[in-house]
């Protein structure tokens, strides 16, 4: 039985039900069902996000200028990004203008999350769906080393130091220890790296580990500390004095050409390891052509990085902002936050009640309700579900629209973005890929687009870095060292009742937050996430969300290995944060898919 | 592997993580991070020592991993015990119950770190985890049950007597905290999380623990 969605997907629900449950490698908990046809192939998928968060219930009757620390605390992995976005949540509800050093800290302190994400997601945790590990045992060293000298200049590529690694790993792999290969499909035909470019992957996934760490310093720079950097409501928490000395108190220029140098490495790392590793990759993995879903047809960017502050018109935001539908690249549509109309969430598939769930609620008057029920399609019992029935209520993700369309966001959509607003720094380097593999420009909306996406976004962001660092300076050089606006700090300084919203685009996509402030404390406070809008659910139209999109029509080589599946989903950096469950030491490890 | 001590000069003192881990926002997920917190308010070490709240970092904690010696975890462990129960691991034990635990960075285990850190040949030399049973994880927004939070004193007391045999001894604070790498910021501390909290009635908190029993047995 098949059925065409709105947005134009066609799915079928006959054939064989795979459960993929939980998806690993991921953020917080996903699980994911998906429909086989005879030739293995996903006709019909249903994302659930299991597990329910609300900001509201931690912030609720807080103080607005405290809670840029809870949200810091509701991911691993967005840390910063979230701070990010609460602080401009309050600052928009006060009318509050930051200093210009302040922009340009917190331009850097979100490059360099960008950067580090990018690179860590790429190396840990999704190199390892095209990357396998266990080939890389029989690679040639040499020939290792002849194929790594032939993508890039980077030095460390003797025969010795690829035969080093693979000594080290073969210790490792056989001591019975897999750690972090341990939920391989070792061996998997949908695998398609030869050994020498597998063991090559494998040495730059320990030089990233190692390398990264270096990356994260500027954070300590300028946030204080690390890994939960401090947040400042009217600006950034850090004194300047660039005549002062030693690594504690105010930053001086000995820290700040720390964070030069540090910068710089980066962008050799990027550069010369990243870039070259993802189109070798690549170009092994040509025809490999699933996974773009949405992104063809509907992305969504908030915009980010303001080259100067207070000014959050689209025209100033360095990530561009916009929206594109119905695979219109002609015209890139304005995205205005506040507008009742544009961004609405829905609740007629997710586990919650509206009064009226033919509807959406704007977030400013989003509605927290639970209403745990499933549908009588269900296989199994409310408390051991088998089999989803997705014509019901079957997430905890609401399903947040753009003037009524399920749309993409994260790196793919800010470079379709700014491709198809012919912005030279996004549309130059899309085009030199394609042209250096060979690939044309429907090849950008795939499982490996976003991927790349991802990749020339870590060059951009860390390019940009330099430019920001580059600014900040000169405008300390020039006698202003303002960090920090602390005139409407005092609650007395602001109106009864206020509303802001802010956001940013974290390295997985659209964040914002939405605050409604009451004689100083918070009435409200929702957040629509990257995941939410790449997990969502359907909504009452039918129209299905970005990961069900991006998984139909993908072949599946071995059904009871959801290598692919996992691949695609990877691709999103999903993050559904944000708790962490204990469970026993013989609890549950591996991804289980099982076949109904 | 083989693993790598780092190399010291006679006299110098071993490098010392004190470590919390999990989320505050999880109720007694919290409590690693609460212990710490705890410990550094009321105890200064030498500058070999590091306290760290380390959250629900998974990669980042690496480095900080590959920098010690002695590795001192508080963590909420399933050990199958009755909740609020306190027990201490150690040495090659400890991968073990970290093991399934999924802390976060994508689910990154704190296994996954340790085993990072000795695939990067760095690995601590000795390590002991302080771990309670929890009463309640499912709860967010909520903060330690009385059980667990008064684990939190001997659960420093064992860490203390451990360092002892390292010839460190954590001086009753002065107002000067030692090398601090990481703490909640006051916003987040135990008091003022716990008595920040809306009602019940104000915000809805029902939601999680259902739907983790539901697909908990899928």
């Amino acid at each position: 039985m098949s059925i065409k969605t709105p947005n134009g997907f066609t799915l079928d629900s006959s054939g064989t039900r795979v459960v993929v449950d939980p998806v690993t490698r991921i953020e917080g908990h996903l699980r994911v069902e998906v429909n086989l046809d005879a030739d293995d192939v996903i006709r019909n998928a249903v994302s659930t996000g299991t597990m329910w968060r609300g900001l509201e219930v931690i912030l609720k009757g807080r103080d607005p200028r405290d809670a840029w620390a809870f949200t810091e605390r509701i991911c691993g992995v967005c840390t910063g990004t979230h701070a990010l976005t609460s602080v401009r949540a309050v600052e928009d509800a006060l009318g509050i203008a930051i200093p210009e050093n302040a922009n340009t800290i917190r331009n850097i302190m979100q490059l360099t999350l960008q950067s580090h994400d990018h690179l860590v997601h790429f190396y840990h945790l999704h190199a390892l769906d095209w990357v396998d590990v266990v080939s890389a045992l029989k690679a040639d060293p040499k020939a290792t080393s002849t194929l790594a000298q032939s993508i890039s200049s980077w030095p460390q590529s003797s025969p010795g130091w690829f035969r080093d690694v693979q000594n080290r790993l073969k210790r490792f792999v056989e001591s019975g220890q897999l750690g972090p290969f341990m939920n391989g499909y070792w061996g998997n035909p949908a695998y398609k790296l030869p050994p020498e470019a597998n063991l090559m992957a494998v040495a730059h996934y320990l030089e990233a580990l190692d390398f990264q760490r270096e990356i994260v310093k500027i954070h300590t720079v300028y946030g204080g500390k690390n890994p939960h950097p401090n947040w400042l409501v009217g600006g950034v928490p850090c004194a300047i004095n660039l005549d002062g000395t030693g690594a504690v108190g105010a930053v001086n220029m000995e820290r700040l050409n720390l964070v030069s140098s540090i910068i710089d490495r980066t962008i050799d790392f990027i550069d010369q390891v990243y870039l070259p590793d993802l189109l070798a990759i690549a170009s092994f993995y040509k025809d490999w052509t699933f996974g773009g879903g949405l992104s063809s047809r509907s992305v969504l960017s908030y915009g980010d990085i303001p080259e100067r502050a207070n000014d959050n018109s689209a025209a100033n935001q360095c990530l561009p902002r916009g929206a594109i539908i119905n695979g219109n690249l002609k015209e890139v549509l304005d995205v205005d936050l506040r507008d009742p109309q544009q961004i609405q969430e829905f609740v007629a598939h997710s586990w919650y009640s509206y009064p009226d769930e033919r509807k959406g609620l704007h977030p400013w008057d989003g509605v927290t309700e639970p209403n745990f029920v499933l549908g009588p399609n269900t296989k199994g019992t409310k408390t051991n579900i088998q089999q989803i029935d997705e014509g019901d209520k079957y997430s905890w993700i609401k399903a947040p629209r753009w003037r009524g369309h399920a749309m993409e966001v994260g790196p793919l959509a800010r470079w379709v973005i700014g491709y198809a607003k012919g912005i030279p720094e996004f549309k130059e380097p899309v085009e030199k890929v394609l042209t250096d593999l060979g690939l044309p420009v429907t090849a950008l909306f795939s499982t490996l687009g976003r991927t790349a996406a991802r990749g020339l976004e870590a060059s951009w962001a860390v390019h940009k870095l330099r430019y920001f660092q580059d600014k900040l300076v000169a405008n300390l050089k020039a006698g202003d060292s303002s960090t920090a606006n602390v005139t409407k700090w005092d609650p007395s300084t602001w109106p009864k009742e206020a509303r802001g919203v802010g956001t940013t685009e974290a390295p997985r996509g659209a964040l914002g937050h939405w605050i409604v402030i009451k004689k100083g404390r918070i009435e409200n406070y929702q957040a629509v996430v990257p995941t939410t809008w790449n997990g969502s659910p359907r909504d009452p139209a039918g129209n299905i969300g970005a990961f069900e999109a991006a998984l139909l029509n993908t072949p599946v080589a071995v059904p009871d290995q959801p290598l692919e599946i996992l691949r695609t989903l990877h691709s999103f950096d999903p993050c559904l944060a944000c708790s962490t469950h204990v469970m026993s030491p013989e609890g549950e490890e591996l991804t289980r898919a099982k076949v109904r | 592997m083989p693993r790598t001590a780092r190399a010291h000069a006679m006299n110098e003192p071993p490098n010392i993580l004190i470590l919390g881990i999990g989320n505050v926002l999880w109720a007694d997920e919290g409590f690693g991070v609460r212990a710490v917190e705890a410990l550094a308010g009321r105890y200064r070490f030498g500058p070999n020592v590091r306290l760290l709240d380390g959250g629900t970092q998974g990669i980042y904690l690496v480095d900080q991993v590959r920098w010690t010696d002695v590795l001192v975890v508080f963590d909420a462990v399933d050990y199958g015990l009755p909740p609020g129960t306190l027990k201490r691991v150690e040495g090659a034990e400890v991968p073990r119950f970290l093991g399934a635990k999924k802390m976060s960075l994508h689910q990154t285990g704190f296994q996954e770190v340790l085993a990072l850190a000795d695939l990067l040949g760095e690995y601590p030399q000795h390590l002991l985890l302080i771990g309670v049973q929890p009463v309640e994880l499912d709860d967010f927004g909520g903060s330690l049950r009385p059980p667990v939070k008064a684990c939190i004193f001997p659960a420093i007391e064992l860490a203390l007597e451990f360092l002892a045999g390292f010839g460190v001894h954590g001086e009753p604070l002065d107002g000067n905290p030692g090398r601090l790498v990481d703490l909640p910021d006051p916003a987040l501390s135990l008091d003022a999380y716990e008595s920040g909290r809306p009602s019940e009635a104000t915000a809805c908190r029902v939601g999680d623990p259902r739907v983790l029993a539901a697909f908990g047995g899928a």
